[in-house]
């Protein structure tokens, strides 16, 4: 039997799994985009297994306004990402630098 | 029933409405031409909004089954944000006119990002709350990045989305365990939820939604975005990055920890209250070896949130008082000074580093007077305004059982005020330089300043009355 725990688990390792890709990934800013997308997703997993454990609409709902915002953040991180593109020909989380401090 | 709950957040509506509506209108007919007008619009509309709210509103009302709370507190937010929004729009229209800036979704997005900004304090929900931190996220991203062709802005605007976006993850992920913990997404419900203490998940679930607060309002360790978004940023955006998005963050984390968790004050009072210390400190350790005027301030934006902090950690009202008047005194030097660097600019182009402010009393005498007054405020130093904020602050600790924390604050105060006055050591007796920077004053810019200087001086009588209505907002949020 799957219970509330298992999802909750599965989310956890999600969330944490983001996180890492965020901070130790040296290579594509690409892949942050991804994880900043696995994270929101494992919040919804959160969302609907507590919604369907407690037997309340609201974590639904709240799923999906996450999405619609998920949806409307990519778009602007990778508007954002081109814009970055076109002035320095890299997207390498190392090229990120011009500013130190 | 619907009529009454859209009339309470009638400003809101108007305020989309109108963005909407300019940008249709924009993109059909003038695009960047009537990017000048726009801001001046946005601007004056901004103002009616904060006087209509300020004059008009009365009571506490709830709409939409207390998804939106609507009381002296938020009332009081809202008009400090429309306020210091309209201040920096208008202040920065010349400088980005100038250099080719003056886009037309430039006050469109600050409008947009004021709605979000006025959901975020007078939210009564999680979602609610979620909703309107990305509404203003989501447009400021933007507006970091504003200007396309530079490496700096651009990248600026990268590390602003990844790291925003990172805490807004914390944020939610937080949310989804108080919701679970909870039963519910209503302040009204957790705060009876937690009535007989707090569970291990809601605890879990305080904790990450504290560490997202921390991002948003730029308290160390969750810092790190600030001084690049500062610096990369254009000076009239960095202005507004410093000012009203500011008073949204600290309204909103002020709101959750009484409204959602002030039945269970000490579970979160040594957070706010470690949070408070590690910005104080790091903020004025880390400002002294800066050369760069725009990322001094970012790391003086940082002290000044632990100060405000330090009022929040009180747990009281008063607590709540303090910060709110220690905030609406940040944000009106806060413009002073950075119409100052908003006038900083040699044969036309603008310079942000310090050095060149060497002997700048002998190039204009008044502006740097009122800067020194701006600095002096900034530093705490009596009898400026800045030093009644910090006292206000620093009575709450300790009325609030936090000695210790009053007696660090002080502390990184002294520690603070070095490169203040680094500055007007700089103005008033550094070496000589050839190549002064340009005399020029836009009237607009000209008059933000002095006004920011005089208000310092003259607040000290009786703070402009802001007390009082600081005290009943306070109340109407922490009883």
């Amino acid at each position: 039997m799957i219970g509330l725990e298992h999802y909750l688990s599965v989310a956890a390792a999600l969330f944490v799994i983001g996180i890492f890709g965020l901070f130790l990934n040296r290579k594509n800013v690409i892949i942050l985009l991804m994880s900043i997308e696995l994270m929101l997703l494992a919040v919804n997993i959160n969302f609907v297994a507590f919604s369907s454990f407690l037997q309340d609409m609201v974590g639904q709902v709240f799923t999906l306004f996450v999405l619609t915002v998920a949806a409307a953040e990519a778009a602007i991180g990778l508007a954002i990402l081109v814009c970055f593109f076109r002035n320095r020909g890299t997207i390498d989380v190392e090229d990120v630098n011009v500013m130190k401090g | 029933m619907i009529s009454a709950d859209l009339d309470t957040i009638l400003p809101e509506i108007i305020l989309s409405v109108y963005a909407m509506g300019a940008l249709l209108l924009a993109v059909y007919t003038s695009k960047d031409r009537m990017a000048g007008t726009l801001t001046w619009t946005t601007g004056g509309l901004f103002l009616v909004l904060a006087l209509w709210i300020g004059f008009a509103g009365q009571g506490t009302t709830t709409a939409f089954g207390g998804m939106i709370v609507d009381d002296a507190y938020a009332r009081f937010a809202k008009v400090v944000i429309l306020a210091s929004a309209a201040a920096v729009l208008v202040m920065g229209e010349s400088y980005m006119a100038r250099r080719d800036l003056l886009r037309f979704e430039y006050p469109i997005l600050i409008a947009l990002a004021v709605v979000g900004m006025m959901i975020m304090v007078s939210a009564g929900d999680l979602m609610a709350l979620y909703m309107g931190l990305e509404l203003q996220s989501l447009a400021l991203y933007v507006v970091a990045a504003l200007r396309r062709d530079s490496a700096k802005s651009t990248e600026a605007g990268l590390k602003y989305f990844v790291l925003g976006a990172l805490s807004s993850g914390l944020l939610l992920y937080g949310a989804s365990l108080t919701y679970g913990y909870a039963g519910t997404t209503l302040f009204s419900g957790i705060i009876e939820a937690t009535s007989d203490g707090v569970s291990l998940g809601l605890l879990f679930g305080l904790v990450f939604l504290i560490a997202g607060f921390a991002f948003k309002v730029s308290a160390a360790p969750f810092h790190m975005w600030t001084p690049d978004v500062y610096e990369g940023a254009p000076t009239p955006v960095t202005a507004f990055f410093a000012t009203a998005p500011k008073m949204a963050a600290m309204g909103l984390f002020a709101r959750v920890v009484h409204d959602a968790f002030g039945g269970t004050v000490g579970d979160w009072q040594q957070i706010v209250a470690f949070l408070a210390v590690i910005s104080m400190f790091l903020g004025g350790i880390a400002a002294i070896g800066q050369t760069d005027i725009k990322r001094l301030m970012a790391y003086s934006s940082i002290a000044h949130m632990g100060f405000a902090l330090m009022g929040l950690a009180a747990g009281t009202a008063f607590g709540v008082q303090a910060m709110l008047i220690y905030m609406t005194i940040y944000i009106a030097m806060n413009i002073g000074t950075f119409a100052f660097i908003l006038t900083m600019e040699k044969d036309g182009r603008p310079v942000t580093d310090i050095a060149a402010l060497n002997m700048y009393s002998r190039v204009e005498p008044g502006k740097a007077l009122a800067m020194l007054v701006l600095l002096f405020s900034l530093a705490g130093v009596p009898p400026m305004l800045g030093f009644f904020g910090k006292l206000y602050v620093l009575r709450a600790a300790v009325d609030g059982g936090l000695a210790w924390l009053a007696v660090l604050g002080v502390l990184a105060s002294v520690i603070g005020a070095f490169y203040y006055l680094r500055i007007v050591y700089y103005m008033y007796f550094g070496t000589p330089t050839e190549d002064a920077l340009d005399r020029n004053a836009s009237p607009v810019l000209w008059s933000l300043l002095m006004g920011s200087a005089v208000v310092m001086v003259v607040g000290i009588v009786n703070l402009f009355g802001v007390e009082p209505i600081a005290q009943a907002a306070a109340r109407a949020l922490a009883g």
